[in-house]
């Protein structure tokens, strides 16, 4: 009995030794997120030329319950104002203006159908999509999921907005209960396919999970961690959007 | 070097790589459903199209015709049709069973997790506000929680078995064509079944039975009828090709800046990998790892009854119960991951503990089988349930 034993065991230890060790978490800063999961290849045309030009830029927040945060404190510490914060310091010569249209229990179908009328109201230069949230757990078609999103971004980029699409929040203890898995593969594709940036929450949240950032397996009512990862997410998306438009902030070309 | 307990299997001529692989499936799909598991990154689903689902799907189909197979030419079609219903009832209620501690660990979420982040994730819960709905649409295999969407597979896959066995016993030809008929059929006309609340089964019986029925064709005389295509180097080379194809696609999903680099034709045409509807190119994939497999493997290696290569064939002829077991340990290695700790070390601790328990509980099964026939409780005339246990 005992040698079949033993060789599981040393198969076991042979896979982790094959196995790259994880960075240790203490000299990173907290919640920095590398390049590679924040800067691709596509752009952000419409606002660059809105910031370039017009020295305006307005961005629309449309998303779900993860986009807002509850209390008094709630709406200037979720990460649409943070990132309007971020920007407003970024771009100190750009009137920047992030207006949001955040509804809870809305699949991407439900939130699609509103773009038209979103277009018309605040005419946005860049919309942010956050969403599959909730169609997860539904468990929605993920074809459905994908004609949605389809049908948002198009409506998006003929009203003449730049688009990000936002996916799931990491959540790491209710994992096992929502396969989240085909609808973020589904934002990547679309992503891909209209060449519009993917502000990848999920895996970011992920990293700063791994690399101790956050203990995002908190529980309780408190409300720190949850400003503090908005705070975060805010600036990520101000940093992605400063990139993805080309945008030098006059302040890195005079210090350095 | 020789084990007993490998040498009274392969005297019913049983192909043990069968077993291995089937093993090695259940220990990788046990990986995969541990979330965040890093070690979850050496399971083969992170380096190509196909995943540890199909060589499971595909083995069971196998091992399913094997044994029944045997029995409906020896018994009779009633006979073997029976038990291949009675296999399903019993998948049917490691379902359930399944479905209860899932129903245990969301319970114990909604009352001890209050994080203001993750109001949204909440909404989960929204299904224990009608348990008489939820729970009835669960018995009906409508409402399928999160990694348990297998069990259901087969339950309908062996449901239908016994005519498509039939017919493959007599026309294994037609049958193999009926089955690519109904996947091509799928495909075309969108066929599935309904979920609750919404959506579609997760695994579409229409499309993966294609999977199942061409293990069962294989196992009933196909796999010699293949043998001059499997020994062809060209074959090797095309399954070789497509294997490399497939790892430098599923690399550009892992390191984005790749991306960039892959043809924008390649990408119209891949996208989606359709895992719903065992997508052609999943198939494909699986085929040049089987055609890989059987070139380098032959079926007398003398690894396959070494003590290296027992804990995983073990596992595999117990495959029902290790498969429940596994998924059940996964649970709980997410309970220990968020209760004590998430990192790599606790990650690995629990990993290589959770297999380990599988091979124990797969010997500990094994010796009640031996235990049991010894004494003679069990009459020997029905077909070996747990060999049959392939078929789960």
């Amino acid at each position: 009995m005992r040698r079949p034993i033993a060789a599981g065991l040393a198969a076991g230890l042979l896979v982790l030794l094959a196995l790259p060790g994880t960075a240790p978490a203490e000299e990173r800063q907290p919640c920095e997120v590398p390049g590679y999961l924040l800067f691709g290849s596509n752009e952000l045309k419409h606002v660059a030329e809105a910031a370039a030009k017009n020295r305006r830029l307005t961005i629309a927040v449309v998303g779900t319950g993860s986009s807002i945060l509850a209390g008094p404190d709630g709406p200037p510490s979720a990460y649409p104002a943070r990132l309007e914060a971020s920007l407003k310091k970024r771009l100190p010569d750009v009137a920047v203006k992030v207006v949001t249209l955040v509804r809870t229990r809305m699949t991407a179908e439900d939130l699609a159908q509103g773009m038209a009328k979103l277009l018309a109201d605040e005419k946005p230069d860049l919309v942010i999509w956050q969403t599959g949230t909730l169609d997860a757990i539904r468990r929605i078609e993920p074809d459905n999921f994908r004609a949605a999103l389809e049908e948002g971004v198009e409506t998006l980029h003929k009203g003449g907005a730049d688009v990000i699409l936002m996916n799931m929040q990491y959540s790491p203890r209710t994992e096992t209960m929502v396969a989240l898995g085909p609808y973020a593969d589904v934002m990547r594709v679309v992503a891909q396919q209209y060449e519009i940036p993917l502000f990848d929450r999920h895996a970011i949240m992920r990293h700063w999970s791994d690399t101790g950032a956050f203990d995002l397996y908190a529980a309780g009512k408190d409300n720190v961690l949850a400003h503090l990862v908005h705070d975060c997410i805010g600036r990520a998306i101000a940093a992605m959007i400063v990139d993805a438009a080309h945008l030098r902030p006059p302040e890195i070309k005079a210090g350095q | 070097m020789h084990a007993p307990v490998v040498a009274t299997t392969t005297t019913t001529g049983r192909d043990l790589r069968l077993d291995l692989f089937r093993g090695i499936a259940l220990w990788l799909i046990f990986l995969d459903h541990i979330p965040s598991n890093l070690v979850a990154w050496a399971t083969i689903r992170n380096y190509g199209f196909s995943d540890a689902t199909e060589i499971f799907v595909f083995v069971s189909g196998y091992t399913a015709a094997f044994v029944y197979g045997k029995e409906m030419r020896e018994r009779g079609f009633i006979i073997a049709g029976a038990h291949i219903l009675r296999r399903a009832w019993q998948i049917y209620v490691a379902h359930v069973f399944l479905f209860a501690i899932y129903l245990a660990e969301i319970s114990y979420v909604a009352t001890s997790f209050e994080n203001p982040l993750y109001a949204e994730e909440m909404n989960i819960l929204d299904f224990l506000k009608q348990p008489d709905v939820t729970i009835i649409q669960a018995l009906l295999l409508k409402f399928k929680p999160a990694n348990m969407d297998v069990l259901p597979l087969y339950i309908i896959l062996l449901l239908l078995f016994p005519p498509i066995l039939w017919l493959l016993q007599f026309r294994s030809t037609l049958a193999l064509g009926a089955s690519v008929l109904l996947y091509v059929l799928t495909w075309e006309f969108n066929w599935n079944m309904p979920s609750y609340p919404s959506g579609h089964w997760y695994f579409n019986p229409f499309a993966w039975q294609l999977l199942f029925v061409f293990g069962a064709w294989c196992a009933l005389g196909g796999a010699q009828r293949l043998s001059g295509i499997l020994q062809s180097p060209v074959t090797l080379a095309i399954a070789i090709a497509y294997l490399l194809f497939a790892f430098v696609i599923s690399l550009t999903w892992y390191v984005p800046g790749l991306g960039q680099y892959v043809p924008h034709w390649i990408e119209e045409n891949i996208y989606p990998i359709d895992k719903v509807n065992l997508d052609v190119l999943r198939f494909a994939h699986f085929l040049a790892l089987a055609v890989v497999t059987v070139w380098f493997v032959p079926r007398d290696w003398p690894f396959l009854k070494s003590w290296w290569a027992w804990p995983p064939i073990v596992c595999g002829q117990h495959s029902l119960e290790i498969f429940c077991l596994g998924v059940f340990l996964s649970f709980a290695a997410h309970f220990a991951m968020v209760e004590i700790s998430g990192a790599f070390w606790m990650q690995s601790l629990i990993s290589v503990l959770g297999i380990l328990i599988m091979i124990a509980v797969a010997v500990l099964l094994t010796w009640y089988k031996r235990a049991e026939s010894r004494s003679g409780s069990r009459p020997k005339k029905t077909p070996d349930a747990d060999l049959a246990g392939g078929e789960a």
